[in-house]
């Protein structure tokens, strides 16, 4: 199973998806994410999915889910870099990611973190 | 033609590999080919989780026009689906857990075709051609 | 198809008379083109067609029947792109008839097999006709699509502000053009926003509001704000009294309106110079 690397870089941890992952990964994902809010404090998270070809309704539940979990800890999340093919799949799928924030990129995704966007 | 084995959530992956390769080779356009193994990828995860494990099979057809399409075959020996009408309904966009996917995965291709005998097992087998 | 097969006496007949038959259904086909192509090159093709009958007609091998079909599909195409008329293409493949029934017509044990042997004959020129619709169509449908997609501009109308002046009738096939290009250059030009202006789509109803929501759900799903304007008074009727709910889509009644909002969510302000 590939374990998806979390960074952290101030009060943000940064996430990139590169590969295609399979379920557990995603599961790992959630609880590392969930444990590294936890032990560090940090206020916002970046998931960049520019690398992800396909997101299906597990993967897509698992990033909302994502989300409700890290506003628990009082930190805001951000998908950003969402392929054109995949943001016209989701929506015919009919999953519109409520509760997570989403942006172009990481640049923009962090000045909606800080506030600056 | 190939029929892979889905056992596992590696073979899951697989299948979405094998079925990217399939679309690009038909020529599906990158938005076709995203829902094509997107579907796949439902329709495999439902075979895995809820069939208790099965086979894809995946092969190039041509249609009376003269297009091509990547045609998928999964079927499974597991419980069935009970209520089909619930199955095919919306229930899972609002977040439900009933939702076995395959209301979405219909809207994804163009041919979309559902058989469960209770007991017996299920098979779905989706059709998505190139333009 | 297979009910081609067991015309044997007469493909013997065929073979036997072969130079004959063939030059003078060459010399009908000649008269048919109207001299735009060479007698030479006619007969060239009709050997190889002559060649293909006998095959299917003594059932020889499986892969007969489809290469006829294919080679009359090619003969169609061909005929279609150099100026002619199916009816010309058709005729040509029909004269086969006459041109054998001068040689049999003094035969009278060949009746039955004449028989058969022309309604397979009137087969294979009705099937010239269909492949020559068939080409038709495809060109109609190509033509269909390039309309489509020049009548479904992005602009960018300010950095970071994108405008879709939508016009025509936005059904699901448009839609999809709309998404594809209105996500592929909010990527490229890095923008958040998008203005839609509906003022070009004739009737609003439930399908074209769900069409009008699903593009700005995508462009949501990668970080943009969408929105709609050129809503018309009677649209907006048309919209409230089918209870259509736009939630939290800002519509506005005009471009100006939404530019400027669209503009304020960039963080940009337009003062007096």
């Amino acid at each position: 199973m590939d374990r998806v690397p979390i960074a952290k870089i101030g009060p943000t941890l940064f996430v990139s998806i590169q590969i295609d992952l399979e379920d557990e990964s995603v599961v790992q994902l959630q609880e590392d994410l969930a444990d590294q809010l936890t032990a560090t404090g940090a206020s916002g998270v970046i998931i960049d999915i520019s690398a992800v070809e396909i997101v299906d309704s597990f993967i897509g539940r698992m990033l909302t889910m994502i989300g409700s979990i890290s506003r628990l800890f009082d930190a805001e999340t951000v998908i950003v870099g969402m392929r054109p093919a995949v943001a016209i799949t989701l929506t015919e799928l009919g999953l519109s990611l409520r509760g997570v924030r989403t942006a172009l990129n990481a640049e923009k995704g962090l000045a909606l973190l800080n506030g600056t966007a | 033609m190939d029929e892979l084995s889905i056992r596992s959530g590696d073979d899951v992956v697989r299948v979405r590999q094998q079925a990217r390769v399939a679309a690009a080779s038909c020529g599906l356009s990158l938005v076709d080919q995203t829902k094509l193994v997107t579907a796949a990828s439902e329709l495999a995860r439902n075979t895995l989780v809820y069939g208790g494990g099965g086979t894809a099979t995946i092969e190039i057809v041509k249609s009376d026009t003269g297009r091509s399409g990547v045609k998928i075959d999964f079927a499974d020996n597991g419980p069935g689906i009970p209520d089909m009408e619930l199955a095919l309904t919306d229930g899972w966009s609002s977040g439900s857990g009933l939702g076995l996917g395959l209301s979405g995965a219909r809207r994804l291709v163009d041919e979309f075709k559902v058989a469960s005998e209770p007991g017996t097992g299920t098979t779905v087998v989706v059709i998505k051609w190139s333009r | 198809m297979d009910a081609y097969g067991g015309q044997g006496r007469m493909a013997v007949y065929l073979r036997d008379h072969h130079d004959k038959i063939v030059g003078r259904w060459a010399e009908l086909v000649l008269a048919v083109v109207g001299g735009r192509l060479s007698l030479d090159e006619i007969r060239h093709e009709l050997d190889d067609l002559y060649a293909l009958l006998l095959r299917v007609m003594t059932q020889q091998d499986e892969h007969a029947m489809g290469e006829l079909r294919a080679t009359l599909d090619e003969l169609s195409r061909s005929r279609a792109r150099a100026g002619f008329t199916p009816s010309q293409t058709a005729l040509g493949v029909f004269s086969v008839k006459d041109a054998v029934y001068e040689l049999v017509a003094d035969t009278a044990d060949l009746v039955h097999e004449y028989l058969a042997f022309t309604r397979m004959v009137d087969d294979l020129g009705l099937r010239t006709f269909e492949s020559y619709s068939a080409a038709r169509e495809q060109i109609i449908a190509d033509q269909s699509a390039a309309m489509m997609e020049l009548s479904t501009p992005v602009v960018r109308l300010w950095e970071g502000v994108l405008a879709v002046p939508l016009v025509g009738t936005l059904d699901s096939a448009r839609t999809q053009l709309v998404m594809e290009k209105l996500l592929e250059t909010l990527v490229a030009t890095g923008s958040e926003q998008a203005v839609i202006d509906i003022t070009g789509v004739p009737t609003v109803d439930t399908e074209v509001a769900q069409h009008l929501l699903k593009t700005v759900n995508a462009a949501r799903l990668l970080g943009a704000q969408c929105t709609i304007c050129g809503i018309r008074p009677q649209v907006a009727q048309t919209i409230v009294s089918l209870g259509i709910e736009f939630g939290d889509i800002a519509t506005k009644a005009t471009l100006a309106d939404a530019l400027a909002l669209a503009l304020s969510n960039a963080g940009l302000k337009v003062v007096p110079a």
